[in-house]
């Protein structure tokens, strides 16, 4: 089975992988029907994002602003904390994009 | 487990529930052992071991405080709590005889001891279990049973351990429960307003009046100086791996197991809800305590200020599991990922990841709950509970009395 992506709102421009997906074509259900294809894997969880998005632009998700892209970003694409920050939170810009685990605290480990 | 047929109304069903002189209704009739320092702990813990029906709760401190007291008391007079037995080392600040005095006051019966005056740990533990084979003889004799529908029950909800799945099928099945919970006369809460961070709009429009309105301004205010001073907002490692990126983002996804009723107020932490609907819990901590202090540092916490509000049973939504339960009110835990489900079966109460992969309607899966939640209340222990999980958690905070919530200071 083709994996599958989730839009909650109509002016979302990106979409929740429900399932894991590899580079290629995934199926997207919710608010919107139809295919995208991923340019990379994205996990299950994750973002992809639904059509290019420029620096700055915002990310909208249950139509709602979640944050702003802090670079280009093509479309199928992840969309996580290297692509996208919070307006307000300045630390999970600074956090291991794969596991989450914070980077800052680091010289605290000894 | 059998679902109910649909043509039977979970709305209108009844079960036997345990009556308090208060009013409230309880769905368990239990003893609780609070001890009141660190030092008692040990004993407190095996007065109540292989007991049935005996629960147990402390804080660490030796040097009290306001709120501390404020969320035992609540706890000790929850409605699904008979009798209290206090137990304390003997050079503490928290005083175990009070806490005694004031439930007996509601009419519950109490006892209460210092170790130090006892004999020690054996001579404690011997002391303390004849207390409660006591205590437990008396409230099952005497509790009165009484019938229970949807409209006496409180319930709350905390999410925790959130992922990508929370905010699309956990929260949302909750969310679908409260409004059928809400329709019925129920109470249902919500907190978490550390996690309602880029709503402030969403929220004042969900104001079931200008009072309700005015209350939520200032929790939502405050909570967003708390992120700013501590430089902590509330979103954790998991979090991101699991697919979350924001705040925002994880907000809305948090925001939705308040399904789509109207919020009839601010309560704090041990304060019940002030009437039936739908309320939102501030556990935030007051500015000027130690400047914040902390809100809540762990799922437990939470799950702990839900309880003191008098919440009978509390849902607890994680999309990558967890394995907590807590004392005096059963645990019951949603994942809204089905994988997470299937890893973690023994734990998991209920599936809300059908939801998306369309073999369920969210509506479909808030009544599926409120059948479970009845089962429950009408005695069938939650997976945490039938495992014996009763993790607790109470530290030192500051709130005001009388409440923000009332307006004196908002």
């Amino acid at each position: 089975m083709k994996p599958r992506c989730f839009q909650i709102q109509p002016d979302d421009n990106v979409a929740t992988l429900i399932d894991d997906a590899a580079a290629g074509s995934v199926e997207l259900v919710g608010a919107a029907q139809g295919e995208i294809v991923a340019a990379e894997h994205i996990s299950r969880g994750h973002k992809i994002a639904l059509r290019h998005l420029a620096a700055g632009e915002a990310i909208m998700k249950y139509g709602v602003r979640i944050g702003h892209a802090t670079q280009p970003i093509a479309c199928g694409a992840w969309v996580h904390l290297h692509n996208l920050a919070s307006d307000l939170d300045e630390r999970s810009g600074t956090l291991d994009l794969h596991s989450g685990a914070p980077t800052d605290t680091a010289s605290a480990y000894v | 487990m059998g679902s109910i047929a649909p043509e039977v109304d979970v709305l209108a069903t009844s079960w036997s529930g345990y009556l308090r002189p208060d009013g409230r209704k309880g769905i368990r009739n239990l003893v609780l052992v609070i001890y009141t320092v660190e030092c008692a702990q040990h004993v407190a813990h095996a007065i109540a071991a292989h007991e049935d029906d005996v629960h147990v709760i402390g804080f660490p401190g030796c040097y009290d405080n306001a709120y501390a007291i404020r969320l035992l008391l609540a706890l000790a007079r929850h409605p699904n709590v008979g009798a209290v037995l206090s137990v304390g080392l003997g050079c503490e600040y928290t005083q175990p005889e009070k806490l005694a005095d004031v439930v007996r006051q509601s009419g519950r019966p109490a006892e209460w001891f210092f170790i130090q005056q006892a004999g020690g740990t054996k001579s404690s533990v011997e002391k303390g279990k004849a207390i409660l084979s006591r205590l437990r003889g008396r409230i099952r004799a005497e509790t009165r049973r009484v019938p229970m529908t949807l409209a006496d029950l409180t319930v709350g909800c905390e999410c925790g351990g959130s992922d990508g799945t929370s905010g699309l099928a956990g929260n949302p099945a909750v969310g679908a429960f409260f409004d059928l919970l809400v329709d019925a006369g129920g109470r249902a809460i919500f907190e978490e307003t550390v996690e309602m961070i880029g709503l402030r709009g969403h929220l004042l429009a969900r104001a079931a009046n200008p009072g309700a309105s005015q209350q939520l301004a200032a929790a939502y205010d405050k909570a967003e100086r708390y992120c700013k001073s501590v430089r902590q907002w509330s979103v954790s490692p998991g979090n991101f791996a699991g697919g979350l990126t924001t705040i925002e983002e994880k907000s809305l996804g948090a925001f939705a197991k308040g399904g789509s009723r109207a919020i009839q107020g601010v309560i704090r932490v041990a304060e019940p809800p002030r009437g039936p609907g739908l309320w939102i819990l501030d556990s935030v901590p007051d500015d000027h305590f130690l400047q914040f202090g902390y809100t809540n540092p762990n799922d437990t916490e939470g799950i702990m200020d839900l309880i003191s509000a008098g919440s009978q049973i509390v849902l607890f939504v994680t999309g990558r599991g967890s394995v907590i339960g807590s004392p005096v009110a059963p645990l019951v835990k949603i994942t809204g990922n089905s994988a997470t489900f299937r890893a973690l079966e023994e734990d998991m109460d209920f599936d809300a990841g059908r939801v998306l992969d369309g073999s369920l309607t969210l509506a479909q899966a808030g009544r599926e709950l409120a059948e479970m939640l009845v089962r429950v209340a009408a005695g069938e222990p939650s997976k945490p509970e039938r495992l014996g999980h009763r993790e607790y958690f109470i530290m030192y905070k500051h709130q005001n009395t009388p409440s923000l919530s009332e307006g004196c200071r908002a």
